[in-house]
């Protein structure tokens, strides 16, 4: 079998797998978020938090809930690392500088994950667990539950309210997240991930001497880095160690689990709108450019162009053996087009057109299918903006789901789609005008450029992968990539918010015979269409300056 | 104004206990349980899945090692141990700059561009390399039989495996060093050769720890008659 095949046939069982769980999965969060039902440990936890979890919330009250639980996890994230010296259980590591401190900080609270510091030699095992794989299981519930009030936007009428921000998120949490964390965290062990709490131990070696390794809790961290799509590694090869990656059917396996949620909740969207032809229609749109994008990766990356790839005779530089070519394109495209940033390849060493497509699935939005919860809510958004402006080509009140999109839903929608690009072309413009940033890069030329374009883009679409080339364990770096991040994370859901309570104070409009049939294949289309011109258009002078500059040299 | 500063505050506070709650049940509780569980059904892969040789314990299965002769004087980098199988380059491997009281390996990939100068050189110098070293009397090998995993370095530095036509590229320098049949050694590979999972899942691939063991069980018993 040729490798090309073999990818080809990886691809197609990845989308079998998550069909068989798309119905289930997602009937179970329709009911997890619509059930007024609460667990007896759910109870407990609402007994800590002080809240009642049955209060009904308008748009603001919800948004100072996501903002006081995420505010608190940054105060919380940052002490834990600044005091790591003094914690036990800490390897004896020292504490982390204030400036990196903040960084991954802000990094983990944003679902964002990216990684100034080196896993293996600087986080100890509290931080790690206790801090870091916290904030990935909250960041992603987080997420969900901001596209669930969204979507109760579209599902209610003559309400402002969204439903209850702590109740969300502790279900998010404990109905969700936990249980299949932990059966595919036994999955991963079963492969050969790393479970214990053993510390920094030597270990002999074939040809005499030994090897120092830490031990660590790194099935269970990477199981939630992957579901929730967090994507911060325990060592700093993140997926592509065999500690975290070790087989070819972990990584499809951790493939899988980048996507499930995230396509399970365009149908979660569909029952609780009570149309889940509206939800296929969403899914349709996410899988185009999902399917496009990885053919367009296998194929750049199988034709290996480039001075040094060539005199390879592949692309296999930064790719393990037993991924391959087919396995490692699926991973970078499923990473880049969700908000994960784990990587099984280095995506620096891709082709030129390969490293662009990466950059390019981030800049879409990531919103194919995107991450936990902002790949729904940012696709939503998006079907917004196409429905107005298949509103305005015919002349009509643009409605979707029987809301009318007036002046105001259009607003919001607006702010939405330019906070990100703003933050990237505005932080990546002053890092390349200011004398000492660019002194970071390893690669020069195009490339350097795109180190930094990557850095940006990463951080303000909350990806956190990397051209890792680029150093970026400088104050500024730190700085202004924290800033990107929870900017990039935060305000989008401030408008989402906003846009689900005016949604939601709307009395439905009936369906007529002008209505546009947002579940039609030929709203998918138009859906695709908005999505790339729109970042086409934004984008596309960076792009030629660094990835394109590349390719087609 | 004083009671939108007491809101907050309050809010924070609601914040806060909810993230300590969450921080017991996600951060304390669940990874727990998991090694707890996983430390009672696969302790071996729990703990690194390591692999022993003559009783001892020589590395783990799934972390790649070099296998190289000792540090000469004068010497920077040391050279191939050409008696056993070879893994790939691992010019992205660096070595722990922070927490110095440990020596750790520190996984990691070159990041170099496919228009990198330097990734081309590594290349170039490495494909010189496998071809002159297994290059044996009447068994030639050109630069075009080199497979790319021989000359490029992995995403984490501490790839286990080669490509099956890496690791026959190696038999008969390997049969030469050892004064082993060629076919022999070609048998060995062979029975170590771990095809696609599933017949399509991942590549085919070599483990060299494992390969390296067995051979090196080959030659005791020669080399003690």
């Amino acid at each position: 079998m040729s490798p090309v095949l073999a990818g080809v046939l990886q691809l197609l069982a990845l989308m079998a797998a998550l069909a068989l769980a798309y119905v289930p999965l997602g009937n179970y969060l329709a009911k997890v978020y619509s059930s007024s039902k609460h667990l007896r440990v759910e109870r407990w936890i609402y007994k800590g938090i002080g809240a009642n979890p049955d209060t009904e919330m308008r748009w603001p009250a919800y948004l100072r809930g996501v903002l006081a639980f995420s505010v608190a996890g940054v105060l919380f994230l940052y002490l834990l690392q600044r005091l790591q010296g003094v914690l036990p259980g800490s390897l004896g590591f020292a504490s982390i500088d204030p400036d990196q401190a903040f960084n991954t900080a802000a990094s983990f609270v944003a679902n964002t994950n990216w990684q100034s510091y080196y896993g293996e030699q600087a986080m100890g095992h509290v931080v790690q667990t206790a801090g870091l794989a916290v904030q990935n299981f909250v960041s992603a519930a987080v997420g969900i539950a901001v596209a669930v009030a969204l979507v109760r936007g579209f599902a209610r009428s003559r309400t402002g309210e969204l439903g209850n921000f702590w109740a969300d998120l502790v279900r998010g949490v404990v109905r969700v997240l936990v249980p299949i964390a932990v059966v595919g965290a036994l999955i991963l062990v079963a492969c050969g991930v790393i479970q214990n709490f053993s510390g920094i131990h030597e270990v002999g070696q074939f040809t005499g001497g030994t090897q120092e390794w830490n031990g660590g809790a790194v099935a269970s961290q990477e199981v939630i880095k992957e579901l929730g799509t967090n994507g911060g590694g325990y060592f700093n090869a993140n997926s592509a160690h065999p500690f975290e990656n070790p087989t070819p059917f972990t990584n499809l396996f951790e493939i899988f689990l980048i996507l499930l949620i995230p396509v399970a909740l365009t149908r979660t969207f569909g029952v609780m709108t009570g149309s889940v032809r509206q939800g296929y229609a969403i899914l349709a749109t996410m899988a185009t450019i999902w399917v496009g994008f990885t053919a367009l990766m296998m194929w750049t990356e199988f034709a290996h162009h480039g001075p040094a790839l060539q005199a390879a005779g592949g692309a296999m530089e930064g790719k393990e053996v037993r991924f391959g070519i087919g396995g490692s394109s699926i991973f970078a495209v499923s990473t880049t087009l969700t908000s994960t940033g784990a990587v099984d390849s280095f995506h620096s060493s891709y082709t030129g057109l390969g490293g662009g497509i990466t950059m390019l699935g981030m800049m879409l939005g990531e919103i194919a299918p995107g991450g936990v919860g902002s790949g729904l809510y940012g696709m939503l958004v998006m079907a917004v903006i196409a429905v107005f402006i298949a509103g305005l080509m015919v002349g009509r009140t643009p409605e979707y789901l029987g809301k009318k999109i007036g002046t105001r839903e259009i607003k919001f929608a607006a702010c939405y789609i330019l906070i990100t690009p703003a933050l990237v072309l505005v932080f990546t413009a002053a890092a390349m005008a200011l004398p000492t940033p660019g002194d970071s890069m390893t690669n020069s030329g195009a490339h350097g450029f795109s180190e930094i374009l990557y850095a940006y883009t990463s951080a303000s679409n909350n990806n956190g992968s990397a051209f890792a080339g680029l150093n970026a364990d400088t104050q500024w770096f730190n700085t202004t990539l924290g800033l990107a991040m929870l900017l990039g994370r935060f305000l989008p859901m401030v408008f989402v918010l906003a846009l689900a309570g005016s949604l939601a104070g709307q009395q439905p409009v009936p369906a007529t015979k002008g209505t546009l049939r947002t579940e039609k294949p030929l709203f998918s289309g138009l859906l695709v269409g908005a999505v790339l011109i729109i970042t086409g258009l934004t984008y596309f002078p960076a792009l030629a300056l660094g990835p394109l500059a590349e390719g087609l040299a | 104004m004083n009671t939108s500063v007491t809101n907050a505050a309050r809010l924070l506070a609601a914040g806060l206990r909810a993230l300590l709650v969450l921080t017991v049940v996600t951060g304390i509780v669940y990874p727990l349980a998991v090694t707890g569980v996983a430390q009672g059904l696969f302790p071996g892969k729990a703990n690194g899945s390591e692999i022993k040789a003559d009783g001892k314990v020589v590395g783990s299965s799934l972390i790649g090692q070099q296998y190289n002769l000792p540090l000469k004087k004068g010497q920077e980098t040391p050279e191939p141990d050409l008696k056993w199988f070879q893994g790939r380059p691992a010019n992205g491997l660096g070595t722990n700059s922070v927490n110095t009281q440990y020596k750790l390996i520190l996984s990691g990939a070159t990041n170099r561009s496919a228009d990198n100068p330097e990734l081309l050189q590594w290349v170039k110098d490495a494909k010189a390399a496998v071809v002159k070293d297994n290059s044996v009397p009447g068994h030639p090998v050109r630069p075009s039989d080199v497979p790319a995993d021989a000359v490029t370095s992995s995403g984490s530095g501490l790839d286990p495996d080669i490509s099956p036509q890496y690791a026959d590229l190696q038999v008969h320098r390997v049969a030469a060093k050892n004064g082993l049949p060629v076919d022999r050694v070609q048998k060995l590979v062979d029975e170590h050769t771990t095809s696609r999972t599933l017949g399509f899942i991942g590549e085919p691939r070599v483990n060299v720890l494992e390969l390296n063991i067995a051979l090196k069980e080959l030659v005791a018993p020669a080399a003690g008659r």
